[in-house]
């Protein structure tokens, strides 16, 4: 592929370009899923593509094209340096990149089990096994399960001298039982919702889940859930599961933090951030009890924001966002860096495919576990009252990230240490530096949970990115409860 | 851009691979471009070129499909052998039905949808050099109010096609722009953002202009109390609104039982005022007449007068439904031209809403002056699903939210989070504009009116 890449920058270099880096994609997928006791969807995709990334006159342009043919990446190179020169037109300052030492590696995701091995038979099985789980339970009105794997191989080629050769792999799993009765719909999903747990690895994610084992479970709580009392309206002590506290993470620290929002660079569509830059090192975004790291590196584990290099050829780092309660660093690239004084890209710039524009996103950014032993039963034990919150249902936060929303699946009244009953339509709101704040407990290392989201959008045209949450169930005091149904 | 003829010529070679018993072609793809500046300067600058085809194969009533976007031999007879080793193995599907041929997939009354021509060679044409200098123009205007402008001209000429061993084909080309633009004060911000299948009904200095204004107008926005308020919605706030119901619009939704028309169709959910139609062949709006199997889309009414008339079907959501114990309480059942490419879980959807002209249309600046207390929305954003069945939706104000009292419109206002049912929403609808063609960033673009709706919930206020 070092021959395609060297086509197009041979010729953004002949065009004037003063910078150029091309990537080489292959993406290949497949999903499967069943639904009430048939295979809803099976399909394989394979996508092949590169893409030029060049600064002329100061100014960026990108183009893209599937054609992998001499004519087709020269005149793909052409294009992105005719588009430079037109985006130049309307600029108010030259394009800075951060220096940055280029590398010459290979990097894959490490993997037991290459998921494209296993056999679609048995993974048609294994859905539909847990849908005859699901339906098994009286009341179940509807049973969804999912599976996806993703491989995508890219050669990074650089005008600097940067040659990177990277392979990710991320499997996806999950599903969700529905119950309509009256005039309600209820649902539980697990491993969570929304398309399940994902992870950067091999099929061996498929098998620790435990997948069939929580079947029976999820569905008898979605009935149940018609029979719970309503969630409480008022300021209670919350308690997140992991999974639900992973989402709040991604909405209110992960895309604040994201440098480009900070700068303008996504007003008119993603939104801005609260986070201005004269709030570095300044904030006191939580409780001291909150560190937060943007740790893109394998040793943080598994999670969608892992990889050995960014598409810019910055290898991948640990960067302390939140540090003991202080808001301590942003997610930057090479063109921002230098507006927060850093010397080096922090790492972050990722595309979803070969005909995507790199971009700022979020890597894995992770909650720390609490340093003490503490597990949820523990945790609930040592509640006054309270409420347990589990699985999203639903997310909103504003276009600065102060103010948000979550509603959960299910919920569970705590009261003198003990759950007393289960709730339905559980939600809460905030304000983001204000919920971070009244965080008093984290539990420990063997309650946390390295969470994939793989549906992340942001820029114009959308992207949809995976990213990873680490997080253990923690309590919050003094919470907004209910409010999704105020008036109502 | 891959032309008809050549697709033709492709899907004659898979045809010759093919070991099925049918088999079905789809296309997709095309040129798109898109020019985003930020802080009044062009900061991304995009364009690709991409074509993708897909093959279904089915084998004994057991089907599935598989993409690539490489057209060689070799690639051809890869994507082949995919779609039929994923469909061998999986189970017979007993709702699969044969390909529809061309006779089928003309529907009842298929002439009258046949909608006007979508393809414009000045949108085709449109060059970077053409996006900058109406970016110049946007970035000026913010000059001239001392704003930071932000947004997007973007530009694209595609195509889908479909074919089958049947005999069925079908080729659709059309030309799309859009821009968007948002104006950023020290303290408040105004959007506006259009699109059209022909450029030269885009005018970004207008745009920039109202989107100016509105940052002008909200500036120094001052915290009013959260509670039920009549607002008056302009077009892009109830698109992005009302686009979470219409998945629920859907034969499939309601045998899955999670639409929340199910058991509601045939009475009356919302105000007098409201009906709704499904219409690919309107003058104001886009995209492909014909749906994942070819079948030509019908146009006719979602919603008279508020009664929940019909939902759209694909042809085996249809044949299930007439078996289903649903089959007389859901009006007419057919198949209607909406089905997703198959196989897929979600069945079919209306992707072309225009909403019917009210009896007594009123401009926003009326809807205004007859406003004793209210708010005036630009825009909703982040809006998600709360409560299923009374289509209960959170979301969020932003970029110019207005009070007005007594008539008139006293400055900009701390944007507001709402907790509203779109049942209640729809049912409590004063006033509407002539709809218009609309954009947002929530749902798909749709033929609206602005609203005035009475007792509208805001839940919370943010901080800015």
């Amino acid at each position: 592929m070092k021959h395609i890449a060297n086509w197009a920058l041979d010729t953004a270099a002949h065009r004037g370009a003063t910078y150029a880096d091309v990537r080489v994609v292959a993406h290949r997928s497949r999903a499967l899923s069943t639904k009430n006791g048939k295979v809803g969807s099976a399909s394989d995709a394979e996508s092949v593509g590169m893409s030029v990334r060049a600064i002329t006159e100061g100014a960026w342009g990108f183009a893209a094209s599937a054609e992998l043919g001499r004519g087709a990446v020269e005149a793909t190179a052409a294009r992105a340096v005719e588009i430079a020169r037109a985006s130049a037109r309307v600029k108010r300052e030259d394009v800075r990149l951060a220096p940055e030492k280029p590398a010459v590696a290979e990097w894959s995701t490490p993997y037991k089990v290459d998921p494209f091995r296993v056999s679609v038979e048995q993974n048609i099985e294994l859905l539909l096994k847990i849908d005859a789980e699901l339906r098994a339970v009286a009341g179940i009105t509807l049973a969804e399960a999912n599976l996806n794997f993703n491989r995508e191989e890219q050669w990074f080629v650089s005008s600097e001298g940067a040659e990177i050769h990277q392979t990710k792999l991320s499997p996806g799993v999950g599903y969700a039982a529905y119950a309509f009765a009256g005039n309600e719909i209820q649902k539980r999903s697990y491993p969570t919702s929304y398309g399940g747990q994902w992870q950067n690895k091999g099929y061996e994610l498929i098998d620790e889940l435990k997948l069939v084992e929580n079947a029976r479970r999820i569905a008898e709580e979605a009935v149940a859930l018609h029979q719970a009392d309503q969630c409480p309206e008022g300021k209670f002590d919350i308690i997140l599961d992991s999974s639900q506290l992973g989402l709040q993470i991604h909405e209110s620290v992960g895309h604040p933090i994201e440098l480009d929002r900070v700068l303008g660079m996504e007003a008119n569509f993603a939104g801005t951030s609260f986070l201005t830059i004269d709030k570095l090192r300044k904030l006191r975004y939580g409780s001291e009890l909150v560190n937060v790291v943007a740790d893109a590196r394998q040793e943080h584990g598994p999670g969608l924001g892992t990889f050995g290099f960014d598409d810019e050829g910055v290898a991948a780092q640990c960067t302390p966002i939140i540090t003991d309660g202080l808001f301590t660093g942003y997610l930057s690239s090479r063109e921002t860096a230098h507006t927060i004084g850093e010397r080096r890209s922090g790492g972050t710039l990722r595309a979803e495919g070969w005909n995507r524009l790199p971009m700022i996103r979020m890597t894995n950014i992770s909650l720390l576990p609490g340093e003490k032993p503490l597990s949820l039963e523990q945790l609930i034990a040592g509640t006054d009252h309270g409420i347990l919150m589990q699985t999203n249902r639903s997310w909103s936060i504003d276009d600065k990230r102060y103010n948000f929303q979550f509603g959960c699946e299910i919920g569970w009244e705590i009261k003198n240490g003990k759950r007393v009953r289960m709730v339905k339509n559980p939600s809460y709101s905030g304000i983001t530096t204000e919920f971070w704040n009244s965080l008093d407990a984290i539990c420990s290392r063997d309650e946390w949970t390295l969470w994939g989201t793989p549906n992340c959008g942001k820029g114009q045209p959308q992207q949809v990115m995976g990213t990873g949450h680490g997080a253990a169930p923690s309590r919050f005091q003094g919470v907004n409860v209910g409010s999704a149904f105020k008036n109502s | 851009m891959l032309s008809q003829t050549q697709a033709v010529d492709i899907f004659d070679r898979i045809k010759k691979l093919s070991t099925g018993d049918e088999v079905e072609v789809l296309f997709s793809g095309g040129r798109f471009a898109l020019t985003r500046f930020a802080n009044n300067s062009i900061h991304q600058n995009v364009a690709e070129e991409n074509h993708v085809v897909s093959v279904r194969a089915v084998f004994d009533k057991k089907t599935a499909r598989a993409f690539t976007n490489k057209f060689d031999d070799e690639s051809l007879r890869q994507v082949v052998r995919s779609a039929e080793s994923l469909a061998r193995v999986q189970h017979p599907d007993p709702d699969l039905l044969p390909m529809p041929d061309l006779q089928e997939a003309a529907g009842e009354g298929a002439r009258a949808t046949q909608p006007p021509s979508r393809h414009f060679d000045r949108t085709a044409q449109i060059t970077p050099e053409l996006r900058a200098e109406g970016v110049s123009k946007i970035v000026g205007m913010a000059a001239k109010h001392a704003l930071t402008t932000a947004g997007v001209f973007s530009s694209a000429e595609s195509f889908d096609g479909i074919f089958n061993s049947r005999g069925l084909s079908r080729w659709h080309t059309q030309t799309s722009a859009e821009i968007s633009i948002t104006m950023l004060g020290a303290d408040s911000s105004g959007w506006q953002k259009a699109s059209s299948p022909d450029v030269g009904n885009l005018n970004p200095l207008a745009l920039a202009e109202i989107a100016a204004q509105k940052a002008v107008d909200s500036a120094h926005p001052r915290e009013i109390p959260a509670g039920k308020y009549t607002v008056i919605l302009e077009p892009a706030a109830v698109l992005d609104i009302v686009g979470f119901m219409f998945w629920d619009y859907s034969g499939m939704a309601i045998l899955d039982q999670r639409s929340f028309l199910t058991g509601r169709i045939g009475t009356k959910l919302f105000g007098d005022n409201i009906t709704i139609w499904d219409d690919v062949a309107h003058p104001l709006q886009s995209g492909s007449p014909f749906d994942g199997e070819g079948m030509l889309r019908q146009r006719f009414p979602l919603v008279e007068n508020g009664i929940v008339k019909r939902v759209v079907y694909a042809r085996a959501t249809a044949e299930r439904m007439k078996q289903s114990e649903y089959k007389d309480k859901v009006g007419l059942i057919a198949a209607t031209g909406h089905g997703f490419p198959l196989p897929n879980e979600m069945g079919e959807m209306p992707l072309n809403i225009v909403f019917a002209p009210a009896g007594d249309p009123q401009t926003v600046e009326q809807m205004i002056a007859s406003t004793e207390r209210g708010v005036l929305v630009t825009r909703l954003w982040y809006i998600r699903e709360v409560e299923p069945f009374e289509k209960m939706l959170t979301g969020m104000t932003r970029d110019g939210t207005f009070y007005v009292e007594n008539g008139r419109v006293q400055g900009g206002v701390r944007n507001f989070r709402f907790n509203e049912s779109l049942i209640h929403m729809l049912s409590n609808v004063e006033a509407m504009s002539v709809p218009v063609r609309s954009s947002g960033e929530e749902s798909f673009d749709m033929v609206v009116p602005a609203m005035k709706v009475r007792d509208f919930n805001f839940t919370e206020v943010t901080k800015f």
